[in-house]
């Protein structure tokens, strides 16, 4: 890229950048714009590119006259329930994979990429009758418990190479100063890595975020349910109020954005981490 | 200060034997250097020394006691690392006092110690920065720091100059000799570098292959290297060695000259002489044992190299103190200094060993 | 050396290690990753491995939760259910063209992508921020907005369309049994787009730049570069990634669940909305499991089709 290319080049590649910049933010410009389009010209101006009028009604009455609040706050609780426990069992197998060499370490990894292959639905049943069985229907805790394993699998390939980051040197330094491994994992290397804790928390977070259909399964009762699950009970329940459920998408969207903006950096190393994840 | 022994440890990784059957005695503040090629074991020695990597077999003795399953953090040794380790997020005040704070020891008493270190490794205008903000050298003596701070019975050191350029390499070697003068400290030194390993060791230990191949002093490796590998590994230039058939007295080249060695009567099973490019003269091409033509003369001021290649044999290099006035294309008389030369067995044993022993 | 100096301190620095010698090294170096695996090992045993187990037992059993008496072992009945279901063979096919297409367009629209932010360019970094954003928004959005865009009566696309002339006039894509599949491929591949694009971006990062100056030396040019230095490095990685996604995209269901619900008449059903639905909607988890338990199986012989492949390709 050391020569600055000929012109005709040069307006092909922004006239790609472009198009690739509409196709990208024109579906979300649109959830916008009918969220702030009042009701009564949703479908007269449907397919006007600017609303003649802007409201946020549907703001108002989505947070003060539906479930919303409550949605979204079980859905905030799984969320960091799930990114809290994850990252945590996932930072411990994560550096084990990363600083020891010990028996069954091939067949472990080996496990956890298989379980990021298999079709999930395909424990759905299973999932569902244990836990009716222990009578956890409709328990956010179960919900974070099943999110939790789903996750950790990922989480731990994104520790890992956070933890293959940090030179080995550095934890027997600290042993050689007297530190036991633990010792030398919370002063030394647990500072270092917080950086990686984050971007691991916000990744599991968004995963949980926009889980849908274990949620669905496991939660039917309205006071239970996550984000997504509630969202769609608004299309089958009601008759459907666009505007409000729009409003609502851009409000469940605001926080997978302000995770996204933190993890973007880590985006890179994580996908390439050998880890495979939507 | 600390004797260290070890009997028969042995190293395996999975079923590669990286180790064999070590015994080595350290004496109480002794400086002993580790040489050998990469991946010789040297670090995994080390290691095995300090704690970090568990010993496969054999004993592992700290002034007499087996330390065999000591955790690092008990044995009371330090190491300096290679890429230094210094904790990222530390000054370098609390880089050096690390090994206190997890003792729990008084911070007065604390700081007073790393005063007195940084004094003494001219650290004393650094101690608030950190790592990063640091040159090389000024970290190398930061790790050292970390480590005399502790006054421990032992330190490691693990190739610790080969990330300096030159220059500070031989400016921290020095200081790493005086430190050793005035802690008295036991000292395990690993290098792959034989000048540091003849300028700081008292005794040098040769290691290839997971084997120890001779330990002596300096002078010991240079002057009676037990087997051809020491002898090419000690010594730069490197030892030449030429194919030979034994004799009585003497061997044969295999380009027909006989050389006489009146120091090694019975050379007959030896197969192959070896001879430091110093140890061979230049004199008249009737004189010599065999002769070259130069090929390449190097003018170094104080020392002339010259690659010659004899007929019939290959090349042969020698190096002459001061300056000699030879030229590409000269034929030249070389004369191998009989009371320096090296025979070597078929095993690639040096064979004046068993003479002497059997002498 | 048998100073007195020596000695004293010898008897002061009482080993603090000597009580825990009896625990051999070794030991705790065998033990202590499973001490910080335990956690995970535990997670991933009950809640996958054991219920994966399950699942295969269910597919040999009636398990029907809104008929509770026709419960017990049942044999391969699922499986010859399975074989005579016509609606299984649909979802197949339908399985594999949602995957075919979703991942062509995904894998060439990202490498696009990915070579257009290894250039440098004005306002870089927001760009990159703007166009990776589809990959955060929670997939029932993705759904449902996408869902909106399609709908004739409010939604801009069959407008535009027609006005382009590709409808003949703005009506349902998604009623239309012949094309209601482009609905969730199209959302599908606005969701995966940056994926590939930041996968194929860190693999071009790591290609030495080296490697393009000595080639530039050499005197090839733009299109020689990249067919000879960028493709092949990127090979590997295109096939890994390529691979696992397949399999991934394959079993993602929750954009087909909520913009069709594998309808209109079965035409945009592939085997893991199915199954999703065999279980959640009729709660019959024994057939549910035996459509699970193809799809898994036809997932390991693609897998290792691609492995085998491999092993050849790079054997030459
Ligand atoms: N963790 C390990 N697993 C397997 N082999 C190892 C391991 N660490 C070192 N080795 C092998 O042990 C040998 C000695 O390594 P090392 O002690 O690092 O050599 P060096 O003398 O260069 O310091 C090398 O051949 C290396 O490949
Ligand atoms: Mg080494």
């Amino acid at each position: 890229m050391t020569h600055s290319p000929k012109p005709v080049l040069a307006v092909g590649k922004y006239a790609a950048l472009l198009a690739y910049l509409s196709f990208a933010l024109f579906p979300l410009y649109w959830l916008l714009k009918i969220a702030v389009t009042p009701d009564q010209l949703i479908y007269t101006e449907g397919t006007n590119l600017w609303p003649s009028e802007f409201t946020f009604d549907n703001f108002r009455s989505v947070v003060f006259q539906t479930d919303f609040l409550s949605y979204f706050g079980n859905s905030l609780y799984v969320s960091l329930g799930t990114a809290a426990v994850t990252t945590l069992v996932a930072a411990g197998a994560g550096y084990a994979f990363s600083r020891f060499n010990f028996a069954g370490k091939r067949l472990l990894i080996a496990v956890m990429l298989i379980t990021q292959m298999f079709p999930l639905l395909m424990i759905i049943a299973p999932i569902y009758k244990i836990i009716a069985g222990l009578g956890m229907l409709n328990s956010l805790t179960s919900l974070i418990v099943v999110y939790t394993a789903f996750n950790v699998p990922f989480a731990t390939f994104l520790m890992q190479s956070f933890f293959d980051g940090i030179p080995k040197d550095l934890e027997e330094a600290a042993m050689m100063d007297g530190c036991s491994r633990f010792q030398a994992l919370y002063k030394v290397i647990f500072p270092l890595t917080l950086p990686g804790l984050g971007a691991t928390l916000g990744f599991v977070f968004t995963a949980a975020w926009s889980e849908l259909l274990f949620a669905l399964m496991l939660i039917s009762k309205n006071e239970a349910m996550t984000f997504p699950v509630g969202l769609l009970t608004f299309v089958s329940k009601f008759s459907v109020d666009w505007g409000q459920m729009m409003a609502a998408g851009v409000l469940a969207l605001v926080p997978s954005c302000l995770f996204f903006i933190f993890i973007q950096r880590y985006l890179v190393q994580g996908l390439t981490s050998g880890a495979v994840k939507g | 200060m600390a004797r260290i022994e070890l009997k028969d440890v042995k190293k395996r990784y999975g079923s590669v034997e990286v180790l064999r059957d070590v015994n080595l005695d350290i004496e109480d503040g002794e400086f002993i250097v580790l040489v050998g090629p990469s991946g010789c074991g040297k670090s995994t020695l080390l290691r095995m020394i300090a704690g970090l990597e568990p010993i496969t077999g054999g004993d592992f003795l700290i002034d007499g006691k087996r330390m065999n399953d000591v955790r690092p953090r008990d044995r009371d040794i330090a190491m300096v690392f290679q890429s230094y380790a210094l904790y990222p997020h530390m000054d370098v005040a609390r880089n050096m006092g690390f090994s206190m704070e997890i003792r729990k020891d008084p911070a007065a008493e604390r700081a007073s110690r790393v005063k007195k270190a940084a004094e003494t490794l001219g650290l004393t205008a650094l101690t608030e920065r950190l790592p990063k903000a640091l040159s090389g050298g000024q970290r190398q003596r930061v790790a050292m720091g970390r480590a005399i701070i502790r006054d421990p019975r032992a330190f490691l050191f693990d190739e610790p100059l080969s990330n300096l350029d030159a220059a500070l390499r031989v400016e921290m070697r020095l200081e790493i000799a005086r430190l050793h003068q005035k802690l008295g400290a036991t000292m395990i030194y690993v290098t792959h570098d034989q000048v540091e390993a003849l300028t700081l060791a008292d005794r040098i230990v040769v290691l290839n292959g997971g084997d120890i191949q001779q330990v002596g002093s300096p002078l010991e490796l240079y002057e009676r290297p037990a087997n051809k590998f020491v002898a090419q590994f000690i010594g730069s230039p490197t030892m030449n060695i030429v194919p030979v058939t034994g004799g009585d007295g003497e061997v044969k080249t295999a380009d027909g000259s006989v050389i006489k060695l009146p120091h090694l009567p019975d050379c007959g099973a030896a197969v192959e002489l070896g001879i430091r490019p110093e140890h061979i003269d230049v004199v008249d091409p009737s004189e010599g044992d065999l002769i070259g033509v130069a090929d390449v003369v190097e003018h170094l001021g104080s020392d002339t190299n010259i690659f010659t290649v004899v007929e019939g044999l290959g090349p042969l290099m020698v190096r002459k103190h001061g300056n000699i006035p030879a030229k590409s294309g000269d034929r030249l008389g070389l004369r191998i200094q009989p009371e320096n030369a090296h025979i070597f067995g078929p095993d690639g044993r040096a064979l004046r060993r068993v003479l002497e022993k059997v002498g | 050396m048998e100073g007195k100096a020596v000695i004293s301190r010898k008897q002061n620095n009482v080993m603090p290690g000597e009580t825990r010698a009896r625990r051999s090294l070794y030991w705790q170096y065998m033990v202590e990753p499973f001490l910080y695996l335990s956690p995970a090992i535990v997670l991933i045993g009950l809640v996958m491995m054991i219920p994966l187990v399950i699942g295969i037992s269910y597919s040999f059993q009636s398990i029907e939760l809104l008929n509770p008496f026709n419960t017990g072992w049942v044999g391969f009945e699922n499986y010859i259910d399975l074989w005579a279901d016509r609606k299984f063979w649909i979802a197949l096919e339908n399985t594999f063209w949602w995957t075919f297409w979703s991942i062509a367009f995904q894998f060439s629209l990202g490498l696009g992508l990915a070579l257009l932010l290894n250039t440098d360019f004005f306002g870089k970094k927001l760009f990159q921020a703007l166009v990776f954003l589809p990959w955060a928004v929670p997939t029932f959005l993705s759904a449902l907005t996408w869902a909106w865009l399609f709908n004739p009566v409010i939604g801009p696309l069959p407008h535009w369309l027609t006005a382009l002339g590709i409808l003949s006039e703005p009506y349902n894509i998604m009623g239309d049994p012949d094309l209601a599949m482009w609905g969730p491929i199209v959302a599908n591949i606005w969701f995966g787009v940056p994926f590939f694009a930041i996968t194929l971006l860190a693999a071009l990062q790591s290609i030495p730049g080296e490697l393009y100056e000595a080639a530039e030396i050499d005197g090839a040019s733009a299109w020689q570069s990249f067919t000879k230095i960028t493709l092949p490095f990127l090979a590997p990685m295109i096939a890994i990634t390529v691979m696992l996604r397949t399999i991934w995209i394959a079993n993602f269901a929750d954009l087909i669940f909520v913009m069709t619900g594998g309808g209109p008449a079965n035409s945009t059903q592939i085997l893991s909305s199915y199954v999703f639905t065999t279980a959640f909607r009729k709660l019959d988890f024994g057939y549910a499991s035996a459509i699970a338990v193809a799809l898994l199986a036809i997932l390991l012989v693609y897998a290792v089709f691609v492995l085998w492949l491999r092993k050849k390709l790079v054997k030459i």
